[in-house]
């Protein structure tokens, strides 16, 4: 999973650092080894630990020896030292040994009430002294709580005394006991079910609490039977997180997706952990049996193609893209250049790039699309992996890739489609990237970058304030005496940015690219001897033409703010819209997926693949139809799995509040009082303006001085990270895309279809409304969703004042990075405009007039206010 | 009313302006190792030993003092950044160490005590407490990373001797300043907070982190949101950095904190780069215009100078505030900001 620590939900602990976990760390601690245990702790953070616990508590261990140095000496790792610890131990002097040593802020685990109350205290300030988080277990003077009313009340007492003592109540987090299910003994039948109800009835009770668990007990009755104790794992976590579970101590790498469990097991594991029927325990046991030491095996189709000569099946493969058998064709291929004595490395230099070579000329020539390119990239992944061991065996330079690029989307901003096909086409032609992923700081990029000796950088955004960010990333490279080349990618991204903001930030050269399919001819230009000095000064010249003539432009007038405003739209107020049918805050925890399905806009699909037309006209298209048709077709096989095996869940809500406007705000009366939200005003100066339709917009126009309501919404798919990281580990670049695109479309399906439900039923101002879906997709309703971020609400900051509205983290999941980007990415947001009048409009650019009085207006500075406005500034 | 409502009190109506160094101040008086000595008996050489000069030329002190209350200055700290017992070691001066934080903090009170008697304009002593020599974060030797030269529990006792003694002299609250390691820093914030619990009142820390590079990580290797993670706890009056590197650099690191940190904002940079003969040669008007830039956009509530700044400096920066709107202190939501060496929020 790649997503950024910050904004997961669920936080994965490293388990590994255990010595009563693992075997392997304990035999290493115990034969003073320690060396190689730092080592296990740098693989946990490696493989994604957000968190390390770690645990001395044995019995031929001088425990606080052994957490003192260990603590000290990963202290000194700074790629382990980045992540806060867990310090384990269920004796209080090891702990206080160990806080001593951690120069963050920690987390202690566990002290509990097992003592009584005083010495829970105790222990509790002196946690709080050295400003650590500490775990609590649910365990009080008569033993630990089993049922889910003694988990509670022993959790709700330990909270009003800790609280009491001034303790953070969001530094608690309570671990109320899973024990092992499935036992035989019909009392502990329930312990699933107590412990996930408990859950959600600590987490109601105890504001600010978080809830924690260890996982293994759960499963310890199938000692040995790995996949039952996995299954069961995944499916209690399945149930517990959505219960309020945050947290929980488990190896990452030993939990399988929920949806990729064979169902009957799954089944039967979830009626033991839910205690579904009285006969739960013997059915999993029974069935258990049959997984031991299971080997799933797939049936192959043969095709006419398979008995071509292995040369000609391995450019077939790459040309279509099938991956089915790659792996022994590669081998095959392998078997025979070892044999005729050339190296391994001759496979990728011969065959499998002549293969690429051939996807190249056709993707150059504009025979094959994008979706073919991925697919093809995907076969090229899986037959390089599995030479790769023999490349390495060989201890000889690999094949020297034609240029390496690192590329990164820029911190504060979670887009990656984008950038991950770039990246692929790249790959696809020869040259090594270094993918950062998302949420990239300068610092990473840069160091990244020089560590590697990389030849260019290029950076990714989707959202406005990623551009600002580039920006920096520029100066930084600046600072830092670099020259390397700097490519600049994104849908908010431009020639004209490009040239006025990053150009001028940075000595090297800077080049906007404006798509995928650009970005190898970019790069094989860049790295070339002959052609590179031309097409940077080539590229050079023409930002100077841009800036030339952006200076040179008689840029069109601007209106005083306050003739702008005489000059807003005055709608008919007749007209206003009825009070809401069911005003406040409607949540959707699981809308159907079948539903969506139906109302996707498929052109903007189509277009995220760089292919140009509009459905459905695009599937017969003369040029691209072909391969439009068949990435249609996979998009559909892939939603039938998406439906059935249930791999996303969408989440929304809406509400409708009373508002007035106020000049150009609208006040909206939520749940915490009058909420402000400024709006910004048109202030171009248009021919015609008598002409009512002419007007100096403002989104605040559509809203009446008093008795007037305004809506908003907020709606995100979730679930994608599983399948994103399982297509990923693949080497399956290509349907880890086609998700995300997918995903995309239904989260802007949900945003349609819930606008729907407001005005025909929540709202109810069109009850008699009835459009086709084409009728939809053009918006043919009375009023408006404008979302913070696009052009009549430019304003990406507006977003937490609206998820404040919705409670937006809380009712649909989703959060903000500080670019205000939402989480996780397929996700919309915006206002609800009632009025018939009210239409989508761009503010485009404003005066500094207005930037002050909007400052003003959202109670920032100016230089806050700039740098959120930046795009409409000159 | 307590010494923490004052304080903010006094923010609320005014940004505040701390003081400057007083390293460079006593170099200009240009003592010789009898000046520093002074009657005491002790058998190294003295020479340097700015904290010494506290007991040895109280005089001096109170002038230098009183040159920064002429400039404007608000917050005056002690002349103590090295007045604690590990420091001193290297100059044998261990046994004076509560003597000379005593007199430190009698010299500060009596000038600002007559200062507010003169103009009623409220002023602060803050009992500064620089970091030792020593880190409790990491190894002195290359081969041996786990060894550490000191333990915490022992740099906890040095900070609580200082402390209690500063607030003897008359200190208002403890200035935890340039914190090159956090953990010293966590030691230093257990110390205040015991001792504050063994006096039965509230002993209000200012906490002043400092960079060991542009990209505003520490010496132990904290970025300023995993360090503000770190020490939030201590429920300090004000945090802030100092020192590293000048006004211009220092920029992005203070308004990286000031977004985050819901307490009181102090900034005092030194007086820019030094130059290739290690001298600070900014002007006054230079400092005083950057950091005024961080006041007009409401990023500070207390400014004030590091290596390198003179009574000039505050004075020109005194002037550059005036009249400005304090820095509002942000109201973050409430969530599990937990921290290694970088910051680690759970979501909520």
């Amino acid at each position: 999973m790649e997503h950024p620590a910050a904004i997961a939900s669920f936080v994965n602990i490293g388990e590994r650092t255990n010595v009563t976990g693992s075997a392997r760390f304990k035999k290493l601690i115990l034969a003073d080894d320690y060396e190689a245990a730092v080592e296990v702790a740098r693989e946990q953070v490696g493989n994604g630990a957000q968190i390390i616990d770690v645990n001395m508590d044995e019995g031929l261990l001088d425990a606080v020896h052994a957490m003192t140095t260990f603590l000290k000496l990963i202290s000194a790792e700074p790629d382990i030292a980045r992540v806060p610890v867990m310090i384990d131990s269920s004796k209080f002097h090891v702990i206080e040994a160990g806080l001593k040593c951690v120069s963050g802020k920690p987390i202690v685990n566990s002290i509990s009430m097992k003592e009584g109350e005083e010495s829970f205290l105790e222990q509790a300030r002196i946690c709080m002294m050295h400003g650590a988080a500490v775990v609590v277990m649910a365990f009080d003077e008569t033993g630990q709580a089993d049922t889910r009313q003694r988990k509670v009340d022993i959790c709700a007492r330990a909270y009003d005394l800790l609280t009491g003592i001034g303790f953070p109540p969001e530094d608690i987090i309570f671990d109320p006991n899973i024990f092992a299910v499935a036992t035989g003994i019909e009392e502990h039948d329930r312990y699933g079910l107590d412990f996930i109800e408990a859950v959600a009835e600590i987490k109601q009770r105890c504001p600010h609490v978080h809830c924690s668990g260890g996982l293994s007990n759960l499963s310890f009755s199938f000692r040995g039977n790995e996949t039952v104790r996995r299954a069961m794992h995944s499916v209690f976590l399945y149930h517990a997180i959505p219960a309020g579970l945050d947290m929980a101590i488990v190896n990452a790498g030993q939990l399988d997706v929920y949806d990729t469990i064979d169902p009957a097991l799954r089944d039967a594991c979830e009626d033991v952990i839910l205690a579904r029927r009285p006969d739960a325990t013997e059915r999993l046991i029974a069935l258990a049996e049959s997984y031991r030491g299971k080997i799933a095996s797939e049936e192959k189709a043969a095709a006419e193609w398979r008995g071509w000569a292995v040369e000609k099946r391995l450019e077939h493969a790459l040309v279509k893209g099938i991956d089915a058998d790659i792996v022994a064709d590669t081998e095959e291929m392998r078997a025979r250049v070892e044999a005729e004595g050339g190296r391994p490395i001759h496979v990728i230099e011969g065959p499998l790039m002549d293969g690429m070579n051939v996807v190249g000329d056709l993707f150059g020539s504009g025979k094959m699309f994008l979706p073919q390119v991925v697919k093809s990239a995907r076969v090229m992944k899986k037959a390089v992996a599995h030479l790769i061991p023999y490349i390495e065996a060989e201890k000889q330079e690999g094949a020297r890739p034609k240029g390496r690029i690192v590329m990164a989307t820029v911190k504060g901003d979670v887009h990656d489609i984008g950038k991950n096909i770039v990246g692929v086409v790249l790959q696809c032609n020869g040259y090594e990237v270094i993918d950062l992923g998302v949420m990239v700081p300068w610092s990473t990029i840069l160091e990244t970058a020089k560590e590697q000796d990389a030849d260019m950088i290029g950076l990714s955004g989707l959202i406005t304030p990623s551009l600002d960010e580039m920006e920096t990333v520029a100066e930084e490279m600046k600072r830092a005496g670099m020259t390397m080349p700097l490519l600049i990618g994104g849908a908010t991204t431009s020639k004209v940015h490009t040239a006025l903001r990053i150009d001028p930030a940075y000595d090297g050269p800077v080049l906007h690219v404006l798509d995928a399919s650009r970005a190898v001819g970019v790069a094989s230009r860049l790295l070339s001897d002959t052609q590179r000095d031309g097409l940077v000064a080539d590229t050079a010249g023409e930002y100077d033409k841009v800036r030339i003539a952006r200076a040179k432009k008689g840029q069109s007038e601007l209106l005083p703010l306050a003739e702008a405003r005489a000059r807003g739209f005055q709608p008919d107020l007749d007209r206003k819209p009825p009070a809401p049918r069911q005003p406040g805050l409607h949540v959707f925890p699981d809308w159907s997926l079948d539903d969506l399905r139906e109302t996707i806009d498929w052109t903007p699909f189509f277009r995220a693949w760089e292919l140009a037309g509009n459905y459905p006209a695009i599937l017969t298209d003369d040029v691209v139809g072909e391969s439009a048709s068949a990435l249609h077709d996979d998009a559909q096989a892939m939603l039938d799995r998406i439906i059935a095996e249930k791999w996303l869940t969408a989440r929304g809500v809406c509400g409708m509040w009373p508002a007035r406007r106020d000049g150009d705000d609208v006040l909206v009366v939520g749940s915490e009082g009058e909420m402000r939200l400024p709006f910004l005003r048109q202030q171009v100066a248009k021919s015609r303006s008598e002409d009512r339709r002419r007007a100096n917009f403002c989104l605040a126009d559509f809203v009446a001085t008093e008795d007037d309501w305004l809506g908003g919404f907020a709606v995100g798919i979730h679930g994608i990270d599983d399948h994103s990281a399982r297509f990923r580990a693949g080497h399956d670049d290509y349907s880890d895309i086609l998700l995300k695109a997918l995903a995309d479309r239904l989260a802007e399906s949900l945003a349609e279809r819930m606008h729907q439900k407001v005005r025909t039923e929540l709202w109810g101002y069109a009850p008699g409304e009835n459009l086709s879906n084409e009728d939809l997709i053009r918006e043919k309703y009375d009023g408006i969703r404008p979302a913070p971020g696009y052009p009549a609400c430019p304003d990406h900051s507006l977003k937490p004042i609206l998820f404040d509205l919705l409670d937006a983290p809380e009712n649909a999941g989703l959060e903000l990075t500080e670019s205000f980007a939402m989480w996780p990415t397929a996700a919309v947001s915006g206002f609800y405009f009632g009025h018939p009048e009210s239409q989508y409009f761009g503010v485009a650019r404003i005066g500094a007039d207005q930037l002050s009085d909007y400052a003003q207006r959202r109670d920032v500075d100016m230089e806050q206010a700039t740098r959120w406005l930046r795009p409409n500034l000159d | 009313m307590t010494i923490r409502q004052q304080f903010l009190d006094a923010a609320s109506a005014r940004i505040l302006i701390k003081d400057g160094p007083y390293g460079t101040a006593i170099q200009r008086a240009r003592l010789d190792e009898a000046g520093y000595r002074g009657s005491c008996d002790l058998s190294r050489d003295q020479k340097g030993n700015n904290d010494l000069v506290n007991l040895t030329r109280p005089g001096l002190i109170r002038d230098i003092c009183r040159s920064y209350i002429d400039a404007g200055a608000h917050v005056l700290a002690t002349n103590t950044f090295n007045a604690n017992r590990i420091s001193q070691a290297d100059y044998g001066a261990e046994a004076l160490v509560e003597e000379i934080n005593i007199a430190a903090a009698r010299c500060i009170r009596a000038e600002v005590d007559a200062a507010v008697a003169r103009d009623g304009i409220p002023r602060f002593v803050a009992g500064a407490v620089g970091p030792t020599n020593k880190t409790l974060s990491l190894s002195p030797e290359v081969e041996d990373p786990g060894y550490r030269e000191v333990t915490f529990d022992e740099v906890k006792d040095v900070y609580r001797q200082q402390s209690a003694a500063l607030l003897e002299g008359g200190a208002d609250c403890i200035l935890v300043e340039t914190v090159f390691d956090t953990l010293n820093c966590k030691a230093a914030i257990m110390a205040v907070r015991e001792l504050a619990r063994d006096l039965g009142r509230d002993v209000p820390l200012m906490i002043s982190m400092t960079l060991t590079d542009l990209s505003g990580r520490n010496l132990s290797g904290h970025t300023v949101e995993a360090f503000w993670h770190s020490v939030r706890h201590a429920d300090p009056l004000a945090v802030g950095l100092n020192c590293s590197f000048g006004a211009e650099q220092l920029r992005p690191h203070v308004q990286l904190l000031s977004g985050i940190a819901d307490t009181l904002l102090l900034a005092y940079p030194n007086a820019g780069l030094p130059n290739d003969l290690g001298e600070y040669d900014e002007a006054p008007e230079t400092t005083a215009q950057l950091t005024g830039e961080w006041a007009r956009n409401g990023r500070v509530n207390i400014l004030g100078g590091c290596c390198g700044s003179t009574p000039e400096h505050i004075a020109a920066m005194a002037r550059a505030v005036e009249g400005l709107v304090p820095r509002s202190i942000p109201v973050p939501p409430r969530k599990t900001r937990l921290a290694g060496l970088e910051p680690f929020t759970m979501a909520a």
